[in-house]
């Protein structure tokens, strides 16, 4: 599904990513470890296109197309979802209203009407209770005075929503309690299925208790060091970071 | 990978061409340029006016020459020639139509431009259109409905003519001749404009609209509005206008009166999208409008406007509340782009016992436009357990606009409370790439933002108003993206 090759990229002229290899296939889940500044956010942000990245060299082939050169909704429309480390708000567009605008020009490009209103509402009210979503919080403004849980709770909402191919979850276990982070995971383990796939960033392996990887890669200095099943996720727990840097060493 | 980027989004909104921009060609009637005091005469004369309103239009005249033009807003332009406009412009073929096949083809075919066809508008429930097209009004629908109640809407020159008592006693009183420079010389050389009465205790059954345009090159356009609400009455107001392109300046100083006596509530709406001149700043109109609402007991005038067109505007609609618990309300958005430029605000005066007030101002700049909110709130002494809020927010565009924000408060009694909130916000990349990872892109993104926050105040707007005033919030705004 997602093939990345010898992905190199820069901020600003700084080099983050220095040559990233990660292959997805449907029905897999990915956990993208690593410690802070490693360039994990840096590597989701590029995969979803965000312009300030420039990108010096590799490939990203998204189902058998290479989509270095579309723009961050054309990689949308072909069913790529980011739920954001940090949520952006609107203020004066209700959630509703926004996942409503979402999913209609997403059909949009792929030549469909409109969802039905009817439709729309049901898919919205199946969500928004799998999520345990009050249904109040769908007429409030995007983000805006959210708490931290509820801005990740209503990125999940979102991903639910879109039915995403694959779905980047950058950090979404920061800012959750216990209670949340187990919704949350278990919406996202609902959603799972042979035909899509999950990438997991995180700095704990916390969301991984409820969330279970197939693979877990160590991102470190702009570059997979290593790379294992979901034991690994537990000795990193355990043991840390430095020792994976000495055994580079 | 393909960027989107500030400078392409300025670049987008610059090379974004007026889209009502066209031109109709319809004889008209035109008189010479220049203003003396046979000019006022001969616009009396031409409109058949009874002596006592040659005689009101002359003595404005004459306080206008003595005047001199404002010039304390934060707006720039080269000063119009006085002297170089021509004041009375009609369009010649004017029968009693009976049915819309008697109406001038070619004026059919600019409403059918416009997208608000004589044939829609009859068809729309519950909207009665009195069109003025350069001055004279053509025709006027639902008449008769209206009539049934009680209730006068007509051209001010028909108001004039039919009903003297009422135009005589309340003309300039809201905004009295000598009120300032564009004041006077309206009320010397208004051309048209729309006359409402709603009789006591009469729900008036529709939203009552007219169209305005601007169409005859080199011709000021000087409208007159007149809306009494006698006591217990309410009428929803809703004044809309779109201009072809132009290259040279076209002036507009319009007077609109709303007069709200005991009991009674205006609701008037306007939507605002004269052509503002090209991307470079040539052209466009220049908007110098005096809006004022008198509220007598327990009366309410409230004030909602889009404004995304003019090239410079001058406009502050406001209340005079001069009963006990009357209450004012201004709503407004203003966008400007490119070149324009915007002085807008509003004044609610406060004179009565308990009377309320509430200011919500929504300023958008893009481009290298400047917009200005300029808003005073006067607590008269008399006025025990006055309130008011007002908040003003801008949202910026790019970084070669600017948003500016003049409050004035002067409150003479202490049991006054007066709140003033102001933000300032700019459209960010970080908004706009969270809406294209989710599909949307970028000209939707933008529409998206601004309409999110232009919201409370689009709320205030009647339904099908509404819904024009959001396409053109997003033509103002958009480029479409290549």
């Amino acid at each position: 599904m997602l093939h990345i090759k010898d992905l190199h990229a820069s901020v600003e002229g700084k080099d983050i990513l220095k040559g990233v290899d990660i292959d997805v296939n449907a029905g897999e889940v990915h956990a993208i470890m690593g410690p802070n500044g490693s360039g994990k956010s840096t590597l989701a942000s590029v995969i979803a296109g965000k312009e300030e990245f420039e990108l010096q060299k590799g490939e990203i082939n998204f189902e058998g197309e290479d989509i270095t050169e579309l723009d961050p909704e054309e990689r949308a429309h072909k069913g790529l979802f980011l739920s954001f480390q940090y949520p952006i708000e609107i203020p004066g567009v209700t959630v509703t209203n926004f996942i409503k605008t979402a999913i209609n020009e997403t059909r949009k490009a792929k030549g469909l009407d409109d969802m039905p209103a009817s439709e729309m509402l049901k898919k919205i009210k199946e969500k928004a209770d799998m999520l345990e979503i009050d249904r109040k919080f769908l007429s409030r403004s995007l983000n805006e005075g959210f708490s931290g849980g509820e801005k990740k709770r209503n990125e999940i909402f979102q991903l639910a929503m879109m039915e995403p191919k694959l779905a980047i979850l950058d950090e979404t276990d920061s800012g959750l309690d216990i209670d949340a982070l187990k919704v949350v995971a278990n919406g996202v383990n609902k959603l799972k299925s042979k035909d899509n796939a999950v990438i997991v960033i995180t700095h704990y392996q916390r969301l991984l208790d409820y969330i279970i990887p197939d693979y877990v890669h160590v991102l470190m200095g702009g570059k997979i060091v290593k790379s294992g099943g979901k034991e690994l996720a537990h000795e990193l727990e355990e043991r840390g970071y430095d020792w994976i840097k000495e055994e580079l060493v | 990978m393909a960027k989107f980027t500030e400078d392409d989004l300025k670049k987008e909104l610059e090379t974004k061409e007026y889209e009502y921009g066209f031109y109709t060609d319809i004889e008209s009637d035109t008189f010479p340029v220049g203003l003396n005091e046979d000019i006022v005469r001969a616009i009396s004369k031409k409109k058949e006016e009874p002596e006592w309103m040659t005689e009101w239009r002359l003595e404005s005249f004459r306080y206008w020459k003595e005047m001199i033009e404002p010039e304390w807003a934060n707006v720039h332009y080269e000063k119009p020639d006085f002297q170089n406009i021509s004041y009375y412009s009609a369009p010649n073929k004017k029968p009693k139509y009976d049915s819309l096949d008697e109406v001038d083809p070619e004026l059919l075919e600019t409403f059918n431009k416009l997208g608000i066809s004589l044939d829609e508008q009859k068809k729309l429930a519950g909207v009665a259109v009195d069109i003025v097209m350069d001055s004279v009004s053509v025709t006027t629908t639902f008449k008769d409905t209206l009539a049934k109640k009680g209730i006068i809407f007509c051209s001010i020159s028909e108001a004039i003519k039919e009903h003297p008592e009422l135009v005589k006693k309340y003309i300039g009183s809201v905004v009295p001749q000598k009120d300032n420079f564009y004041a006077a010389l309206n009320s010397a050389v208004f051309s048209d404009g729309s006359f409402c009465y709603i009789p006591k205790g009469v729900r008036c059954p529709m939203e009552l609209s007219t169209y305005f345009r601007i169409n005859q090159a080199g011709t000021g356009q000087f409208e007159r509005t007149l809306v009494i609400a006698d006591e217990d009455s309410y009428v929803s107001y809703l004044e809309g206008c779109t201009a072809p392109m132009r290259d040279e300046n076209q002036l507009h100083a319009a007077v609109v009166e709303l007069v709200a006596l005991d009991g009674a509530e205006i609701k008037y709406s306007t939507v605002q999208n004269w052509f503002p001149g090209s991307k470079d700043g040539k052209g466009g109109v220049f908007n110098f409008v005096t809006k004022r609402g008198l509220c007598e007991k327990n009366a309410k005038i409230s004030w909602t406007q889009v404004e995304t067109g003019s090239a410079v505007t001058w406009k502050y609609p406001s209340c005079i509340l001069k009963g006990d618990n009357s209450i004012g309300e201004f709503y407004s958005i203003a966008v400007t782009n490119n070149f324009q430029q915007a002085d807008t605000g509003t004044k609610m005066i406060h004179l009565g016992k308990n009377t309320k007030s509430t200011i919500i101002s929504k300023g958008i700049s893009a481009g290298k436009s400047q917009n200005s909110y300029r808003g005073l709130v006067q607590i008269n002494s008399r006025a025990e357990n006055a309130r008011n809020f007002s908040q003003c927010d801008s949202l910026l565009m790019g970084n070669e606009c600017g948003a500016h924000t003049f409050p004035y408060i002067e409150a003479k009694n202490k049991t006054a409370q007066v709140e003033h909130e102001a933000t300032t916000s700019k459209i960010g990349e970080d908004q706009i790439f969270y809406c294209n990872q989710r599909g949307i892109d970028t000209e939707k993104a933008i529409a998206l933002i601004v309409n999110g926050f232009s919201k409370e105040v689009l709320n205030k707007l009647p339904m099908e108003f509404a819904v024009e005033a959001q396409k053109l919030l997003e033509i103002s705004l958009e480029g479409s993206v290549g």
